[in-house]
């Protein structure tokens, strides 16, 4: 296998598993504050504009993490550098 | 398919180039100055109102109670910053409805000017709230040592700031177009609907983080007791 397969089996399968690995830890938090949240509403319904608020602030602190592994998984797809590098040195081979 | 409005390029003269961007960017910013202009050119405190009116005292009001239930005593200073946050992200996920238009918060360029305005933001309110000293003292604030955790934690929320509108922006407008690919029309309607949510749902975030930054940074240290003497 040349470089080219390399990089692009790689970046292929890296890509996929970065994805499914790090939406399991955000999945599984978001459920628990969410689940914790409405127990909290459940005992006090009086401060559920403080409890939802804080909730949603939560939720996307615990989503960001999932966004950041949902990037580089795009990264490596459509702005993958290593695979542009190999890709412009075979068309100049291509082109001498 | 592009990653971001980056690539989408309008007009090009040399070094210049005017991309997709620049433009969205400019015409959101043409449409919250003339539109808020034009609104307020004849308020009335009648009982009687544009409907126009009553929509921005809605926002505005809204955005007021906000800032103050995060905790900064007077919202007045801050909500041109933060209202302004607000609207800009606001108005830019929900232009999505227009075709032909992309996010500019769907370019990390975009994102991460917004965030180092908050990061600078940040101090300077700090400082106009304690004085230079006061501010700078809170970095030390439980001890020394954690100096360099302090700063670390400037620089790592300025980032997740950024990466995370960006993430979010990007990924909504990703999944969209994936799905007119491969799929029938209903979807992508379904999925432009679930961008449109989380989009108001991150403008809200963006500024009420912004909002507990500030606070946190403006928030009154314990004052030292001082001796009241009886004369």
């Amino acid at each position: 296998m040349d470089n080219m397969t390399i990089i692009a089996v790689v970046s292929i399968i890296t890509a996929g598993l970065t994805i499914a690995l790090g939406s399991i830890g955000p999945a599984l938090g978001e459920g628990r504050a969410v689940s914790t949240a409405l127990s909290s509403l459940a005992q006090q319904p009086d401060a559920s504009a403080t409890i939802t608020r804080t909730l949603f602030v939560g939720l996307a602190m615990i989503e960001s993490i999932a966004i950041y592994c949902f990037v580089v998984s795009m990264i490596l797809i459509f702005a993958n550098p290593f695979w542009n590098h190999v890709i412009a040195g075979a068309t100049q081979a291509v082109g001498k | 398919m592009h990653l971001s409005p980056d690539q989408l390029i309008f007009w090009q003269h040399g070094f210049f180039k005017l991309n997709g961007t620049i433009v969205f960017t400019w015409g959101l910013m043409l449409v919250l100055a003339v539109g808020s202009k034009l609104i307020t050119s004849k308020l009335s405190t009648e009982l009687k109102r544009s409907r126009w009116q009553n929509l921005l005292e809605i926002v505005v009001t809204g955005i007021k109670k906000q800032i103050a239930e995060v905790g900064l005593k007077n919202p007045e200073k801050y909500i041109g910053f933060l209202g302004t946050l607000f609207l800009f992200v606001a108005l830019a996920a929900l232009c999505t409805i227009i075709p032909g238009y992309e996010p500019p918060t769907g370019s990390l360029s975009t994102t991460a000017a917004l965030a180092l305005c908050v990061f600078l933001a940040v101090p300077l309110f700090g400082i106009e709230e304690q004085g230079v000293g006061g501010y700078l003292k809170s970095y030390i604030e439980p001890t020394v040592i954690m100096l360099p955790f302090n700063l670390i934690s400037e620089l790592s929320r300025t980032l997740a700031l950024a990466v995370r509108l960006f993430g979010n922006m990007m990924s909504g407008a990703m999944i969209i177009a994936i799905l007119l690919t491969i799929t029938p029309f209903i979807f992508p309607i379904v999925m432009t609907a679930l961008g449109l949510l989380t989009g108001m749902v991150q403008a809200y975030i963006f500024s009420i983080l912004a909002a507990v930054y500030i606070a946190a940074a403006t928030r009154t240290r314990k004052p030292k007791p001082t001796l009241a003497v009886k004369t």
